[in-house]
């Protein structure tokens, strides 16, 4: 099998999987979650074993369509998208087991529906991680969004339907109205929105029109969340745990920075942006949204609507990275990207975990909970930590790059801001860990319960050994990420 | 070329006018509409036979009775009329193969033969008018197009079809009349009707004052027709009272057709002779195209019953063909020629799936579908594929267009980035009224009275051919793309 069917199988694979789904699911739910499994594994051994020859410096291309002359459907594999997919395609396969566990401990309805639509999600996520231009991205992009909309609704109540119609709403309009604009505009300049390394704007555009351009970009990149843009997420924390662990931590909101650190990578290229004044803005656009977002999550309540705005600010992370405009801080960003997926991810199953074992969803409640889930809580712990970047977890590498790269810009902004960020990380999850562990439970339990389905222990300590693992072996993922900024392969 | 692929351009007409009358005597249940549409679908292999011969590069001309050109009434067949042919004949024949339900619900049978006889002149007149060459015979082929769509839109049952057919009635004679002025005057001034020799003789007249007063008489004639804004106003009501099948047939190509003569005339013969002609075309069409996407688009965002809103939809749609065209660039012109064809499928599919619902809902208001997704899933599938393509989501052919008229607009320079945004805009809008259809029906709560089940099969599967229309065109543009850029070519070479 060479690298191009590859990429064809990586895409159709999730569908074909959602088709297996659709049909197990009339006979029976083992059968289904089996399917479901099975296309989760076959679909990592496929995405994984591209990456040797990503490794090797190969670069496989392969052309879809072309829906009009200079406008085509191709896919093209670099460092960055592979990192993305192997991330996507490998915690499908944990979020599955997780999900198993989750959707019958929970008794939720519409499993099929729930499974089938997951998979069109991943497949639309493998769409935009080895898209070769930008129309091929867009409309990934847009397919994520609207396949992800039934899982956010799949309560179907009318709260439930108003938060999806938020949620909707600003994805589709940031994408249309500000984001394709963009992606016009782009090939109307440049003639092409092929991904090159370097870029392609240099010499076809100048001055202020650049800063507007990037503009139109990051802000119609709405799964980024850069704010004000970032409504949607808190909004989507009433789907279902599994969806915001996976999707609303790592497939979505990953597919949103890594298309922006896209496009400053090989639509504008980096030295191109850093010579160009009106792009500054971006820098403090991020920082802006690190700072507020922390400020939000200080003051939240509910544990889920927490951790949607400590991934609002974590995305801003990689956003401010990759606006930094040096070598090292662009490496930082793509193992941010990881760091933040490993370490999320273990929050939103510990999450999800509690409520289903104790139905727990407010701070309040969680007093001495770590005596009753000793497991998930400690999972829990790491992946705080590894938000407030304490070794040895992955969210200490992903800063220590992310610092040096604005010291090697003297860029104190981004210094100062990481500095703030990291305190008030530390300030909103050391509480929750000091209450789990260290207090008392209420005198009057609610009720008598132990640890979550095994499944879901299974799954959340898995990611927590990830988390770890990433500080302790991250030699492959910076080997790759090297390739990036021009290192050797 | 052999002798048969000669005749194709009369055949074109030929085969559903003398089908007409044929249909009429078919009293058993069932024959007429087998009959209609067995010469429907001849006349869509005939139109794709053309077209397959206008891509092979030669363009058809045909003297009926062997009267040579300029005495005789002369057929032509270019990419511009074989794309109107596609467009004209394909939604014939999707609409009678998918309506034949539709109509036994909506139509006595009694008189069935006469509704179908009624289909076949109006698809001949606008074959007709596709075709023809000659600018009395367009008339002809015009009056016999809307006499018979009269007929067609008040066939059903519903009696408020009556007034709203009066109306177009009213407002299409008068469109006709002033075509037939205009038509008059540059008769007076060139002694011919041949459209081709008219354009060789009109420079020669000493004083051009008569062309222009003619070249206003037939721009209004026509935009009345094309429903341009603000002449839309029968349109709605029209769309909303006619039988469900014939909604589908007249909205995906009554209007493009006068629409393609409104370019055709202006670019062939005024833009040419007249000075300064190409800013007046622009000037006058540019802020009537930006106040119909504009307004067509925002009361779509208001209305509640389903037809009427996409019949608003449609007038926003028109917007954005007369837009490109006003552009007078070639790019513009091709979005707008392509847009003829593409919204004539995403829109022809949009009502498709109405008529689908409308088979199960006791009535098409959003309160009426609510929920409906749950039993009708195929049709629902369908309608927001459909309304994708409406929106111009990538991977659907609403795309294609879309991304020529922004790149046309965006060669404009300031004007071009004000078009863009408004271009944006009403996107946006169309997200929010196609969504709002799509979640009544996907979360709302099902009435009471509901009647289960999927549409009949035969309608399911005309309109998710043509839903599949929407992603093949998306996907792999080539045809329209091909026709459009060449038609653009053929109206831009005539510009001075």
């Amino acid at each position: 099998m060479n690298a191009e069917q590859s990429i064809l199988i990586a895409l159709g694979l999730p569908l074909i999987g959602a088709l297996g789904i659709a049909l197990a699911g009339r006979i029976n739910a083992n059968l289904r979650e089996a399917v479901t499994l099975i296309t989760a594994l076959a679909l990592a051994v496929i995405v994984w074993g591209l990456l040797p020859e990503l490794m090797a410096g190969e670069r496989p291309a392969l052309q879809l369509t072309e829906i009009v002359p200079g406008i085509s459907i191709a896919f093209r594999i670099e460092p960055l998208g592979m990192l993305f997919a192997a991330l996507a395609s490998g915690l499908w396969i944990v979020n599955s087991v997780y999900s198993i566990g989750y959707m019958r401990g929970n008794r939720e309805s519409h499993q099929t529906r729930f499974y089938i639509f997951f998979a069109i999600a991943i497949a639309a996520a493998m769409g935009i991680a080895f898209a070769g231009n930008l129309i091929t991205l867009f409309l990934f992009y847009e397919i994520l969004t609207l396949s992800t909309y039934p899982l956010v609704s799949h309560k179907g109540d009318a709260n439930t339907v108003r938060s999806a119609r938020i949620y909707l709403g600003v994805l589709l309009t940031t994408s249309i109205g500000l984001l394709l604009p963009a992606i016009i505009w782009t090939y109307y300049a440049a003639g092409s929105g092929d991904f090159v390394a370097g870029g392609i704007l240099d010499g076809k555009l100048g001055g202020p029109a650049i800063g507007l351009l990037l503009g139109l970009f990051v802000f119609g990149v709405g799964k980024a969340a850069i704010m004000p843009m970032h409504r949607w997420l808190p909004a989507a924390m009433v789907a279902p745990t599994p969806v915001s662990a996976l999707l609303h931590a790592v497939a979505v909101v990953k597919a949103g920075v890594f298309t922006i650190l896209k496009i400053i990578l090989y639509i504008f290229g980096v030295d191109f942006l850093f010579a160009e004044p009106s792009s500054s803005w971006l820098l403090y656009a991020a920082a802006f949204t690190i700072i507020v977002a922390s400020l939000i999550a200080l003051r939240q309540q509910n544990l889920k609507r927490l951790l949607a705005y400590s991934t609002v600010a974590q995305l801003s992370y990689v956003v401010m990275a990759a606006a930094i405009l040096k070598p090292l801080a662009e490496i930082g960003a793509a193992i941010h990207m990881v760091a933040h997926a490993f370490g999320k991810i273990t929050l939103f199953f510990a999450a999800g975990a509690i409520y289903v074992a104790a139905k727990k969803t407010e701070l309040q409640q969680l007093r001495g909970i770590g005596r009753r889930m000793p497991w998930t809580m400690t999972a829990f712990t790491i992946g705080a930590l590894s938000m407030i970047g304490v070794p040895p977890t992955g969210g200490f590498v992903s800063k220590w790059y992310i610092l040096a790269g604005a010291f090697q810009a003297d860029n104190y902004v981004a210094i100062a801001t990481i500095i703030a960020s990291t305190a008030l990380n530390a300030a909103y999850f050391l509480p929750i860990i000091y209450m789990a562990w260290f207090t008392a439970e209420p005198s009057t339990p609610g009720k008598d319960h132990g640890e979550a389905p095994l499944t879901m222990v299974l799954a959340l300590t898995m990611t927590a050994a990830l988390t770890i693992g990433l500080f302790l072996f991250n030699g492959p993922v910076l080997e790759l990420e090297r390739q990036l900024v021009g290192g050797a392969p | 070329m052999t002798e048969l692929s000669h005749h194709l351009p009369a055949l074109q007409v030929v085969v559903p006018m003398l089908s007409a009358p044929l249909v009429m005597l078919l009293r058993p249940r069932g024959l007429a509409w087998a009959a209609a549409t067995a010469a429907s679908l001849t006349a869509f292999a005939i139109a794709i036979a053309l077209t397959i011969g206008v891509l092979d590069g030669h363009d058809f001309s045909y003297n009926m009775g062997s009267w040579p050109a300029p005495y005789g009434i002369e057929l032509r067949v270019d990419a511009f009329s074989a794309l109107l042919l596609l467009v004209v004949t394909g939604a014939s024949t999707l609409a009678l193969l998918a309506g034949r339900s539709s109509v036994d619900a909506e139509i006595d049978p009694q008189r069935q033969p006469l509704f179908y006889t009624a289909w076949l002149l109006a698809l001949a007149g606008l074959a007709g008018m596709s075709v023809s060459a000659d600018a009395f015979n367009i008339f002809v082929f015009m009056e016999i197009s809307s006499l018979a769509s009269y007929i067609l839109i008040s066939g059903g049952a519903d009696r408020r079809a009556l007034p709203a057919v009066f109306k177009y009635l009213v407002m299409g004679t008068v469109g006709a009349t002033c075509y037939l002025i205009g038509i008059g005057l540059i008769y007076l001034m060139t002694g011919t009707l041949n459209l081709a020799d008219m354009e060789l003789r009109i420079d020669q007249v000493a004083d051009q004052s008569p062309t222009l007063v003619a070249a206003g008489f037939i721009t209004i004639g026509l935009a009345l027709k094309a429903a341009v804004f603000p002449l839309h106003v029968w349109l709605p009501n029209a769309y909303t009272y006619a039988p469900h099948g014939v909604t589908v047939f007249l909205a995906a190509c009554a209007t493009k057709v006068a629409l393609y003569l409104l370019l055709r005339f202006d670019f062939f013969l005024f833009q040419p002779n007249l000075a300064g002609h190409d800013l007046q075309f622009a000037y006058f069409l540019m802020p009537l195209a930006v106040l119909a996407i504009l307004i067509g688009s925002a009361v779509a965002l208001f209305e509640h019953n389903l037809k009427r809103l996409l019949a608003y939809s449609s007038i926003a749609q028109i917007g954005y063909i007369t837009l490109g065209a006003s552009l007078v660039s070639l790019t513009g012109l091709t979005a707008s020629i392509l847009h003829i064809f593409n919204h004539a499928l995403a829109k022809g599919t949009l009502f498709l799936a109405v008529a689908c619902l409308a088979t199960r809902c006791s009535g098409l208001n959003l309160s009426n579908i609510a929920g409906v997704a749950g039993r009708m899933p195929w049709t629902m599938g369908a309608f927001v594929l459909a309304g994708l393509s409406l929106i111009g989501i990538p991977g659907t052919a609403g795309f294609v267009s879309k991304w020529y008229l922004i790149s046309a607009a965006l060669g404009e320079g300031v004007i071009g980035g004000l078009l863009v945004a408004i271009i944006v805009v009403s996107s946006l809008m169309a997200v929010v009224y196609i969504w709002r259809m799509v979640e009544t029906a996907y979360f709302g709560t099902a009435q009471a009275d509901a009647v289960s089940g999927e549409a009949p099969a035969a309608l399911l599967a005309v309109t998710w051919t043509a839903a599949l229309a929407n992603l093949y065109f998306g996907l792999l543009s080539w045809l329209p793309v091909t026709l459009s850029t060449s038609a653009a070519e053929l109206l831009v070479r005539q510009v001075p």
